[in-house]
């Protein structure tokens, strides 16, 4: 992974200190709340319904094993012992004083993390497939890209005001594991027929209270472009993205009210002043100085070759959790393994202080030392023999992050909900741990197939819930808590916003709906299609009379 | 105590004055609202004094490009310290049209983004009224280094790394 040189070391350090001043000035009274407020969340804080919330920056969702002691060590000194991986792939703590905001920022810097640009209107954490690196289908890694675009938007002097938050994502390979459609810019690596490397460039995605699909600006931008590229939209965007009504300040309402096209050619207009300058230019100096922090890491050969397949004549249990919780590795020999962070009784994404340290100790004993975020809340190990996977699955088993569930009804994504956030309309984590209660025959949940279920506790849209195969969207009805559900959506390849089922039903409701609609989906199913196959089949109505005849 | 800030000093005495769209046109070193300029603009120049205009965020680069060697100073206008526009005008000013005259920041100018003025090409800011100037001068030296290329240091972090390496 990206290690720190001099510079970068000195920038987090700085920026340690700056804020340790703003905070003393702040509670010293000569920082007024309105002041403070955009440069606390340009360091990842929130104040919150029960107390601040940190978010911390995990770039692309990489950690090393000692970044994880570390959040460990923070989740145990400053918070209650957890900590909330959220969707972006960064870590949330809900409960630090505001006081000792400076202390936990500065163990941060000593293993090179900070919590720049994870809040405010400014350009945020670039995101990135979880695979990127091992997966089979990848055309290039993404990594370096997204480090390049990183140090980019880092303090950016003209984008650290923008209009509206500024999200990114990153991919490098065929299938889509980013969500680059719902991002304000998605950036996906591809090879022209001449086998050269370029950028498609979509802009305008995005989910909150207008769900967008993005737009293609650029089919093929050459990499050296991309950060003059780049910096050409931030610009238009700041210039022109709407400052009177924050609900209408993302970039996909500019683009959506010039039209894709006019946008483009706006972009293109600047970029032309842009292009050429060394400055913004990547040369192929610059991508092999990052490459060379992604090698490859030092693979060898499985010792024992009958290991992995005695182990899943032997223990159906393994089998279930090799089936389910680890995929193929673009090395021969090699799984990747996510360790489900979706425990049922588990809050989705929470994961305790204890359970960093060991999840620190396995990657360092199976995975080259390092762990992954992904943006559905649970973790990865990369790169594991396959030899190794019997033993590395009985001690995740000990630590309870074995739950073989991954990408099936269980694997929710969840925002933190009423409980923590201060935005929301409706519980969403107490209605996961009843949809959990509900399914909880985990036989059922593999007849089902490949199921995505997210909740969001508002309409801004934090779980994602629009590009769910189901969504579940919390709304206050006259004081009381109420779920607006839809069906079809998808943030993969084929990315489309999900259509509402109908009106919204009472929380204690949900899961007898969310039981009508797998009953009719198994009742619909063509061999082993998906529920979003059957979905896109049938269309909605046989999925609306069964869940509403239930609910009377 | 004055609230100007010239290439990280204090000024105290400024030589430019603000003239709104009414005022009589006084002697010596004028900043006219950019409409009014349009107007008058022989007139302000037949003066002799030098001859500045002041913007907000809702004027483009594009506007002004034909004025700009006849402008000795251009004032933009943030109208809240979180409304970036000035940001982007300002580079666009410097880095697309060469401007070279002074570009000045005024408005709700607050210490914690001087530093952001001065790396996008401002020379001044003119304080809110509540900051402090002696300590929003400290503002300018948080940081020793950056990642882009910026208007004091004229080479980004990823190309020092290639010409270190090379
Ligand atoms: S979706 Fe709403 S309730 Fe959930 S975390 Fe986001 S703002 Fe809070």
């Amino acid at each position: 992974m990206y290690r720190y040189d001099a510079h970068d070391q000195k920038l987090v350090d700085e920026r340690v200190a700056q804020f340790r001043d703003q905070t003393r000035r702040y509670l010293a009274g000569q920082l007024g709340e309105e002041e403070f407020r955009p440069l606390r969340l340009m360091n990842g804080l929130y104040i919150q319904r029960q107390a601040p919330m940190l978010r911390v920056s995990v770039p692309y969702g990489l950690l090393s094993s000692s970044q994880l002691r570390t959040l460990a060590h923070v989740a145990r000194t400053y918070d209650r012992g957890y900590g909330h991986f959220t969707t972006r792939q960064n870590i949330q703590f809900n409960w630090p004083a505001l006081e000792s905001v400076p202390d936990i920022l500065e163990d941060l810097a000593r293993v090179e993390m900070h919590a720049i640009q994870t809040s405010g209107n400014c350009i945020r954490n670039v995101t990135s497939d979880h695979l990127a690196g091992v997966a089979p289908d990848e055309v290039e890694d993404p990594r370096p890209y997204c480090e390049l675009v990183r140090q980019w938007a880092t303090l950016h002097p003209e984008f650290s005001y923008l209009p509206r938050k500024f999200k990114i994502a990153v991919t490098g390979s065929r299938r889509d594991r980013a969500a680059t459609q719902v991002h304000d810019i998605g950036l996906r690596l591809l090879r022209n027929k001449q086998g050269e490397l370029g950028v498609e460039v979509l802009v305008g995605g995005g989910l909150g209270r207008t769900p967008v699909i993005g737009e293609v600006i650029h089919d093929f931008l050459p990499v050296r472009h991309l950060l003059s590229y780049l910096e050409a939209i931030l610009r238009v965007y700041n210039l022109l993205g709407r400052r009177d009504n924050k609900y209408k300040a993302r970039i996909k309402i500019l683009v959506r009210a010039m039209g894709a096209d006019q946008f483009k050619a706006r972009v293109e207009r600047e970029w032309e002043h842009l292009r050429d300058r060394p400055e913004l230019t990547l040369e192929q100096a610059d991508v092999d100085y990052m490459k060379q922090f992604f090698g490859t890491p030092d693979y060898s050969v499985p010792e024992d070759a009958t290991a992995l397949q005695q182990a899943l004549d032997g223990d159906s249990a393994f089998q279930r959790w090799y089936r389910h919780n680890t995929v193929e590795h673009k090395q021969p020999g090699y799984r990747a393994v996510f360790i489900s962070l979706k425990a049922p009784t588990v809050a989705p994404g929470d994961i305790t202080d204890d359970q960093m340290d060991a999840v620190a100790d396995l990657a360092e004993a199976y995975s080259f030392g390092e762990a992954r975020v992904t943006h559905t809340q649970n973790l990865l190990l990369a790169d594991v023999r396959e030899d190794r996977l019997p033993e590395l699955w009985r001690k995740l088993a000990e630590l309870g992050l074995a739950t073989p569930n991954i990408g099936k009804l269980t694997d929710m994504i969840c925002c933190p909900g009423l409980e923590f956030c201060n935005l929301a309309n409706a519980g969403s984590i107490d209605v996961a741990a009843a949809i959990n209660q509900r399914f909880d025959d985990l036989d059922y949940v593999y007849d089902l197939g490949d199921l995505r279920i997210n909740m969001s506790g508002c309409m801004n849209a934090c779980g994602h819930h629009h590009v769910a195969h189901i969504g579940i969207l919390g709304v206050d009805k006259k004081g009381k808590e109420f779920y607006q559900i839809t069906l079809g959506g998808s943030s993969a390849d084929d990315a489309a916003l999900g259509d509402r089922l109908g009106p919204a039903v009472p929380k204690e409701q949900v899961p007898d709906t969310l039981e009508a609609l797998v009953k009719t989906f198994a009742s619909l199913r063509e061999g082993e299609e998906t529920f979003l196959e059957t979905y896109r089949r049938v269309g909605m109505e046989p999925f609306k009379e069964s869940s509403y005849d239930t609910a009377h | 105590m004055t609230r100007l800030i010239k290439r990280r000093e204090p000024v105290r005495d400024d030589p430019w004055q603000l003239v709104d769209e009414e005022q009589t046109l006084p002697q010596g070193d004028v900043v006219v609202p950019v409409a009014r300029y349009l107007e008058e603009r022989d007139a302000l120049h037949a003066r002799g004094g030098r001859v500045g205009v002041r913007v907000d965020g809702t004027v483009l680069a594009e506007d002004l490009a034909d004025h700009l060697d006849d402008l000795a100073l251009i004032a933009i206008e943030f109208p809240a310290f979180t409304d970036g526009r000035g940001y982007s005008l300002a580079r666009q000013l410097r880095l697309r049209y060469a401007y070279s005259g002074e570009l000045r920041a005024v408005g709700n100018v607050l210490r914690d983004q001087i530093s952001y003025l001065e790396r996008v090409g401002f020379d001044s800011m003119l304080l809110d009224e509540q900051s402090d100037l002696e300590d929003a001068l400290k503002g300018f030296t948080e940081f020793s280094g950056y990642y882009q290329n910026v208007a004091l240091e004229h080479s980004p972090l990823h190309l020092r790394r290639r010409t270190a390496a090379g």
